[in-house]
């Protein structure tokens, strides 16, 4: 959208968007300092000649910059977008760092930072802090034309709500989460336990769903109004866009394409999501945390549901959405998507580390006087280091992990064979995702470890 | 003369519409949830927790409610539009630039992200409240195929407009397809289906084509997407939301510690 046009008419487009969004923040730090204000809740901070510096005052001046700041943003007017934008060196120094590698440990540092930091990040004024500097980063990247062009695109909208909604809502339970934790080391019931009292659906059900269903309504209305659907040129067969991406929620699969062939990041990867959500009720079988917000009571399932969900789902999506660009390359938030950008791809399959560079011998390969059944073994023993190395990876840990950990010992024990080992192999078939990651990214730059072209069946 | 609304309310014609009086003492709000088409889905009284919005988000209703919202809208849509690749996309065009109230296809593809993420909201939250335990576990078997039921929903809506954007997503997408093992004829396995060296799984026979019903995504896929699109997902999302809707009253209701 904004991509083919010259600075100034990029600036003067964005102006009126901008400079709205910043008056929203200003608003709503303002009437967050009026709650704290007017509910008493404040706490001093520090005191100026004997004057308390109070959170509603810290609160009150953000809402004030953030009134300062819009005018500039409406102004459209690049000699004063300058001074609300990020910098070009930090931009280029982003575009620079930030890579497949990067963003995936990055992530996983944070998913871990946030998990054990939790009872301090839930506090209500530490997790509002992090929205408005989210929401400021937002603002200050959007003059960026590059970044501005994939953040707007009208399909790329719900993402940015989903990451939004998404913060919020894990915010909240993990919110709710803590506390209960808190209340149970001390005895207590969980805080849903409190309302226990019965009230009519009518009216207070019965009211609160036509509220949201009024305010849905109204929201539809709203986005409708504002953006309009996208609709591109007439479709084409000929005419191939680069990157051509599949619709944004499929973008996590798209995404597991540049580790495993399509059979595996298309077809059987996905069933085996759908087979293991399928699965959760009859794999988790402990009693606790049943109906109320809990992490410490169910902190197994609560990591590697999270883990999935958030690493290997929506994590895979973002990048695929935003960072994705020509021929599938990675591009930094800043960084112009050219088509041009080359990467070198040097990757290596497991059997020709074994046969090559460790035996010193060539790949065994059939003679062509051979017939089928003497080609297959041939081939076989060609991937065998990979297929030892798989089926020891789907056989050997779950009796392992039994052997040698505590927890997987009652893990066995509770659940019996058969469970046990649907629920390892179903969580050893999600870490081979990750792992195989690891393994692309490393000096070695794996590519399968079984590689069976012969029969389309790489792995 | 007594108020019109009063008189509008003792009418033979009201009452028999309502079947109870307008719910304002406690007798009749439990009458109106009891004799009520609409709202017999619910209890009559339900635990204070179980409706708070801080702990369902009510993010089960709204994707409900996007439903509907996407039925309403689609029936109108269909109206308008004809898969046909001589129409389709001219059809789309029209009702982005000619057709008064062309804001439906907006609110329709709106509508269809934010079901999307609100499913995978609710998810979420039924799974962080471990509400998927006994006696709800069958709940949320239903409750998963209607998370891909809604996927499937909106991925077959895409092609519709045909456009750049919508063929070639759908190309990526069912290009998978082509790859499954042994049914797809890029799929491990394929090839090994073959009798006297002629193949069983080509191109013009494999899973892909199926969901196609071509080699290419081409009018046939158009129809075929139309169709399951705006009849067969439709029909049995209706079929398991039922299910699912009954088997939360049937499971004791909504979720809550014991």
């Amino acid at each position: 959208m904004h991509g083919h046009v010259d600075y100034a008419t990029f600036l003067h487009q964005i102006s009126g968007f901008l400079g709205s969004y910043y008056l929203i923040l200003a608003l709503m730090n303002a009437i967050l300092a009026f709650y704290l204000w007017n509910s008493g809740k404040a706490t001093t901070l520090f005191r100026v000649a004997g004057f308390p510096f109070t959170t509603a005052t810290l609160w009150l001046l953000v809402a004030v910059a953030f009134t300062i700041i819009s005018p500039l943003a409406m102004s459209g007017d690049a000699r004063w977008v300058v001074f609300i934008s990020i910098p070009q060196p930090l931009r280029d120094f982003s575009n620079w760092l930030l890579g497949p590698v990067v963003y995936s440990v990055g992530g996983l540092v944070l998913f871990v930072v946030l998990f054990l930091g939790r009872k301090f990040f839930v506090k209500p004024m530490v997790a509002w802090t992090i929205l408005i500097l989210a929401m400021l980063f937002m603002g200050l990247a959007m003059t960026d034309p590059n970044f501005a062009e994939i953040v707007t695109k009208p399909d790329n909208v719900p993402i940015v709500g989903l990451i939004f909604l998404l913060g919020f809502f894990t915010w909240l339970a993990t919110a709710k989460a803590v506390e209960n934790d808190e209340r149970a080391r001390q005895g207590l019931p969980p805080t849903e336990k409190l309302d226990d009292e019965k009230v009519l659906v009518w009216p207070d059900l019965v009211y609160t769903e036509l509220i949201c269903m009024v305010a849905v309504t109204a929201l539809l209305l709203f986005w409708g109004l504002m953006l309009q659907a996208p609709l591109e040129e007439p479709a084409s067969s000929v005419k191939t866009p680069n990157p051509s991406k599949a619709p944004w929620y499929f973008l996590g699969l798209q995404e597991m394409l540049v580790y495993y062939d399509p059979w595996m990041a298309g077809v059987v990867l996905p069933s085996m999501v759908v087979f293991g959500l399928m699965a959760i009720p009859y794999l988790d079988f402990n009693k606790q945390g049943n109906g109320y917000y809990t992490i410490e009571q169910r902190k197994f399932a609560y990591i590697m549901f999270q883990f999935g969900f958030f690493l290997l789902w929506i994590m895979l999506i973002i990048m695929g959405t935003f960072l994705r660009g020509p021929n599938w390359n990675f591009f930094g938030l800043f960084e112009t998507w050219d088509p041009h950008k080359v990467e070198a791809l040097n990757n290596v399959n497991l059997s020709e580390y074994f046969w090559v560079k460790m035996l010193n011998m060539p790949l065994p390969r059939p003679s062509p006087t051979d017939g089928a059944l003497r080609s297959f073994f041939t081939y076989i023993l060609r991937e065998l280091p990979g297929i030892v190395l798989l089926v020891g990876y789907f056989t050997v840990i779950p009796p392992a992990l039994v052997l040698f950990s505590k927890f997987f010992r009652e893990l066995f024990l509770k659940m019996g064979f058969v469970r046990y080992m649907v629920l390892n192999n179903l969580l050893l078939m999600m870490m081979l995702l990750p792992l195989k990651m690891v393994l692309r990214w490393s000096p070695l730059n794996l590519k399968y470890f079984i590689a069976y072209p012969e029969f389309l069946l790489n792995f | 003369m007594p108020p019109i609304g009063e008189m509008i309310r003792e009418s033979q014609i009201w009452k028999s519409i309502f079947r109870h009086p307008m719910p304002t003492d406690r007798r009749n709000r439990i009458v109106v949830m009891l004799t009520n088409f609409f709202l017999h889905l619910h209890p009559v009284s339900i635990k204070k927790q179980g409706i708070a919005l801080s702990y369902t988000w009510c993010m089960g209703g709204v994707t409900f409610f996007l439903f509907l919202v996407e039925t309403v809208t689609g029936v109108l849509l269909m109206f308008y539009y004809r898969p046909t690749l001589e129409w389709a996309y001219n059809d789309i065009l029209a009702l982005r630039d000619v057709t008064s109230l062309g804001i439906l296809r907006e609110i329709h593809r709106w509508g269809a992200h934010a079901m999307v993420i609100t499913v995978w909201l609710h998810m979420y939250r039924v799974f962080l409240t471990g509400s998927y335990k006994p006696p709800r576990e069958f709940n949320w078997v239903i409750g998963v195929i209607l998370l891909l039921l809604t996927l499937l929903l909106s991925f077959t809506g895409y092609l519709l407009p045909w456009d750049q954007l919508a063929i070639w997503a759908i190309t990526v997408g069912s290009n998978m397809a082509r790859a499954t093992p042994v049914l797809g004829y890029e799929g491990p396995g394929a090839p090994l289906l073959s009798v006297d060296g002629l193949d069983m799984i080509t191109s013009a026979s494999d899973a892909r084509f199926g969901l196609l019903g071509a080699r290419f995504v081409g009018e046939e896929t158009l129809n075929r997407f139309y169709v399951l699109h705006c009849v067969a997902i439709p029909l049995g999302v209706s079929l398991l939301l039922a299910i699912h809707f009954w088997r939360v009253r049937k499971d004791g209701g909504i979720s809550g510690p014991l």
